[in-house]
């Protein structure tokens, strides 16, 4: 009877974070001509209302690739589309064609990040209720505590309520996917996550452990029988999902292949930021040993800032199970992003945000009190006898450097032979913590007694 | 299963609480701030840039110096730490000046003073009657707590439309824990800064003069409960007097060595103002407004009064503040000073005769409060917050005032919806409401073990929906909105007014039918 006072008590607070958020600037506010992702979506919206659907990813004299060109999948576009009817009820200068660009109010900043605020309420927040309660172990308040824990990882909110961005979609519509895994609904797990595809072309990424947990599912099922028909129905169901997004541009394979190319661009350089010129670029998967582990998860350090979000969200699921490595690394995460942030003028909610998460989550799921065989160290536990309290002065130390860094990054002035100083300092510490965790996650994966597998298979 | 985590240690999770509404409150650093943004950085400069002899003659902004002098000193003292954000906030011509980092020192100065708040709120905590072995959700110090640090009437006016109440509300809780755990003069003390750092507590004074003078002047009480008056102690009354005395000697005295008292007192109460604030508060005289409205339109209607002799604008003008009352006889301060006296002076005597130590104390305080609040001149929706937050103090001891506390808290908070009428403040102002009622609720109704709200007081709280739909939604869309701008604020500010005036009679009714067991009148 409490869990659900306690449950709208948290979606509550997750939502007043987010809209609290959303007061701040967004990404290129008043930096014309090219602004930045907010009026890319706007213009999308633009895009997708004005022109056909055939001609949304063409350069045309009415589109012009080079200003913000679509480089996502289609549903993006018609999640533009169904925005951009709204926004033309609204107020239809939003979204006229050419004449809109760089369009700049204070009313169309709050229709915009009310759009966030809708696809939250509707796709993401569900979903990690519904993994918490579902798909993790624990007393009823823990599972509460672990689903707030997960609402205010600070990366989400500053990138979606800040930046500007429908993370929160292609997240969404993926954790569906691993709830419906978890719970045994494939069809409508592969489903969600292939909408994600469709969503975010990023999302690859999270596409081969789903694909190895599924086909494995088949194979285990016997692959002559029960588990070909699983197959088979699977893969009719993905390819039918791929159809009907894909549906208007099949009527000509040029169109599909323009599509493609909008997504991949082999043109463009592989690096585009600091962050992936010099320092990460590793792409490691981890493999699923078990049938039925839950705690699938793909760390890869990829180009750009904000590609981060896509392992910090299986970590965030691990918010349960490791607390204090889960918390660590989100941290991080959101830290190594601190360049792109203070570029949109979001230190206060940065700053905010992050020390509010640490809080939050070293009290409710009482990270620092965990003893070290819940780090699952194991063997090498021993290997660190004496040192016992290692784990948690080095999280002391490195939270204490990020600290000094943002500040540093935030208030002083970078020497003039030196003036990327910062926002390399920012990319190296935090690719060597996304090393360490690449490492330990994978340790972890790959030592998991048999007993707890056994476990899980049961619940 | 019961974790063994840092949620059952004892005091983790009160440190955890004023954190997260801290948070909370710094991520609303960029919201919306209302015009008294502006007179709190006109005070600073005034304070920092004049000598005190003008402080309360300065006018070169319109938002003069209404506070007294305490408050004045507080804000020079602010006015030194602002000069490390930005010197140009203190120059009294740069009006309606809000730089970044002035708005950021501001609003991190309400956060800072919280902490008296906060403070005040722990010691109140030390004085409830706890139940231990209750799971730490559900029990009282952590209920209180939460009721008064997430309180969402006091975060939406401290640190959204920007005022300093909390660290206010902090000396007088402070000052009423003190009585409680017998430290009288601590708290007379405590109280007498108050009342110079913000003189409409001058609305609960009555409650505190009679309660020194009878439960700590008089030193014993017959065993009936009545005053033992041979128990008179001149001693105490002359320390308490003395303690009062020279706190207001201290505020005031600069100014009467200058002889402004006058200009002072002029500036502190400005009668000149209407019965009503711009906005009705949800008290009597809105009722009264809306009966004479009616009225006068039944009586065009019906012929008896002829519309060319009312006064202009009565049908169409909307909460204005000089009400001319048609029908039913107008209202001047000396009424409504006689109306409040008589809605309070039962509680005060009923707790000179049976007083009933800390907790009558603090019911006679929240009626004081309630009371003014409903018969008061130009009063301001804002002073609801000092009859809620006494209120739950009460509520998580006793059923009825928990019952009370619901329909006040939910009513009086609604009631200061319109105060933030911007589109992006909406979001905000709908999720923090519903936050503090689903808890309020739930916790209460957990610790009571059972409906607390009868079906009839639900409805009523439940149309409080359609209303906000109506108000935030519908009227905007309507053509009415240009040319009856005031009318969600009329329905707003009636239909809470209906529900003050219930929990007002209510409170009363809770205090006179006290059961006899508990009637023995005590001081401690």
């Amino acid at each position: 009877m409490d869990n659900w006072s306690l449950v709208s008590m948290c979606v509550l607070l997750g939502l007043t974070t987010r809209w609290a958020v959303s007061f701040n600037s967004y990404s290129g506010a008043s930096k014309p001509p090219m602004f930045g992702d907010y009026e890319a979506q706007r213009h999308w919206q633009e895009v997708a209302y004005n022109l056909p659907v055939h001609e949304w990813y063409l350069n045309t004299t009415d589109n012009n690739l080079s200003y913000w060109g679509l480089d996502y999948p289609p549903l993006t576009a018609y999640h533009s589309l169904l925005c951009a009817y709204v926004a033309k009820l609204i107020n239809p200068a939003w979204v006229e064609l050419h004449t809109s660009r760089g369009y700049e109010s204070s009313s169309h900043k709050l229709f915009m990040r009310t759009t966030v605020l809708i696809a939250d309420i509707l796709l993401y927040i569900p979903a990690v209720f519904l993994y918490c309660f579902y798909l993790s172990n624990g007393s009823s308040k823990k599972k509460v505590a672990t689903a707030l824990c997960i609402l205010l990882y600070p990366g989400l909110i500053l990138i979606d309520y800040g930046h500007f961005q429908y993370n929160n979609v292609s997240l969404g519509l993926a954790l569906w996917g691993v709830v419906g895994l978890g719970s045994g609904w494939d069809l409508l797990g592969s489903l969600a996550f292939t909408l994600a595809l469709n969503y975010k072309q990023m999302e690859l990424y999270h596409s081969l452990p789903f694909f190895c947990y599924l086909l494995g599912k088949c194979i285990k099922q016997g692959l002559v029988g029960r588990g070909l028909f699983l197959l088979l129905k699977i893969s009719l169901s993905v390819l039918a999902t791929f159809a009907l997004c894909w549906l208007p541009f099949l009527s000509e394979p040029q169109q599909v292949l323009q599509v493609l190319h909008r997504l991949f661009p082999v043109a463009r350089g592989l690096f585009e930021d600091k962050v992936a010129n010099t320092w990460c670029s590793l792409n490691v998967l981890i493999k699923i040993k078990t049938l039925l582990s839950r705690d699938a998860q793909l760390l890869l350090s990829v180009t750009g800032f904000k590609s981060i979000l896509l392992p910090a969200l299986p970590v965030c699921l691990l918010m349960n199970e490791l607390p204090l490595m889960a918390t660590w690394f989100l941290l991080v995460s959101t830290f190594s992003m601190l360049p792109l942030l203070l570029k949109d003028g979001l230190l206060l909610p940065y700053a905010v945000t992050s020390l509010a998460f640490l809080f939050l989550c070293v009290y409710l799921l009482s990270a620092l009190h965990r003893s070290s065989q819940e780090l699952h160290l194991g063997s090498c536990y021993n290997l660190t006898r004496g040192s016992l309290f290692l784990p948690f002065v080095q999280f002391g130390i490195s939270m204490a450097a990020m600290a000094v860094l943002s500040t540093a990054s935030a208030a002083l002035e970078p020497p003039a032979r030196l003036p990327d100083l910062f926002p390399v300092l920012v990319s190296i510490f935090s690719c060597m913590h996304f090393l360490a965790s690449l490492l330990y996650f994978n340790f972890v994966q790959l030592t998991e007694p048999p007993s707890r597998r056994g476990q899980k298979k049961t619940n | 299963a019961v974790m063994a985590s840092p949620m059952n240690s004892d005091s983790g999770w009160f440190l955890a609480l004023a954190l997260g509404v801290s948070f909370i409150k710094c991520l609303l650093i960029n919201a919306y701030h209302s015009t008294d943004f502006e007179v709190h950085r006109n005070w600073l400069a005034v304070t920092h840039s004049m000598p005190v002899s003008k402080w309360y003659y300065e006018a070169t902004s319109e938002w003069t110096l209404d506070y007294p002098p305490f408050f004045a000193w507080f804000e020079y003292g602010l006015s030194h730490v602002a000069a490390y954000f930005d010197k140009e906030m203190l120059v009294v011509r740069n009006l309606n000046y809000a730089s970044p980092a002035t708005v950021l020192f501001q609003r991190l100065s309400v956060i800072v003073t919280d902490v008296v708040f906060i403070y005040a709120i722990k010691e109140c905590c030390k004085c409830l009657r706890e139940d231990k072995g209750k799971e730490l959700l559900w029990k009282p110090s952590f209920i209180l707590a939460t009721l008064l640090l997430w309180n969402f009437g006091l975060i939406i006016v401290d640190h959204i439309h920007f005022q300093y109440n909390g660290f206010l509300f902090g000396v007088l809780l402070l000052s009423v824990a003190r009585h409680f755990q017998s430290r009288h003069l601590e708290g007379a003390l405590l109280f007498s800064v108050l009342l110079n750092l913000k003189h409409i507590y001058l609305y609960i004074a009555p409650a505190y003069g009679v309660f020194l003078l009878r439960c700590f002047c008089f030193t014993q009480s017959k065993t009936d409960g009545s005053v033992h008056w041979k128990s008179f102690s001149p001693f105490r009354f002359v320390v308490l007097g003395s303690i009062v005395l020279t706190t207001f000697a201290l505020s005031f005295g600069p100014f009467i060595a200058l002889g402004q008292i006058p200009q002072v007192l002029s500036r502190l109460f400005p009668f000149k103002r209407g019965l009503c604030h711009a906005y009705w508060a949800p008290n009597v005289w809105a009722l009264y407004n809306i009966v004479d409205k009616v009225l006068s339109m039944l009586g065009v209607k019906l012929g008896m009064l002829d519309i060319n002799k009312l006064p202009k604008a009565t049908m169409t003008g909307g909460l204005v503040q000089e009400f001319q009352h048609t029908v039913l006889p107008s209202v001047s301060p000396l009424v409504t000073l006689i109306c409040t006296l008589l809605s309070i002076l039962p509680a005060l005597f009923h707790m000179w005769y049976r007083p009933s130590g800390g907790r009558g104390f603090l019911r006679c305080i929240v009626i004081c409060a309630l009371g003014s609040f409903m018969f008061g001149w130009h009063v301001h929706e804002k002073a609801i917050l000092m009859a809620i937050l006494p209120l739950s103090w009460l509520a998580v001891e006793h059923r009825e005032d928990a019952r009370t506390f619901l329909i006040l808290s939910t009513t009086g908070h609604f009631s200061l919806f319109p105060l933030l009428f911007t589109a992006q403040e909406l979001p905000i102002k709908i999720l923090l409401m519903l936050l503090f009622t689903i808890f309020s609720f739930t916790s209460l109704k957990k610790l009571f073990r059972g409906r607390l709200v009868s079906s009839v007081e639900a409805t009523y709280l439940l149309g409080l929906i359609p209303l906000a739909v109506i108000c935030e939604l519908v009227y905007p869309l309507t053509p009415w909105h240009h040319t009856l701008p005031f009318i969600p604020l009329l329905l707003t500010s009636i239909y809470c007014a209906l529900g003050v005036t219930y929990s007002f009679i209510r409170l009363y009714i809770s205090l006179l039918t006290v059961p006899s067991t508990t009637s023995k009148g005590k001081c401690q």
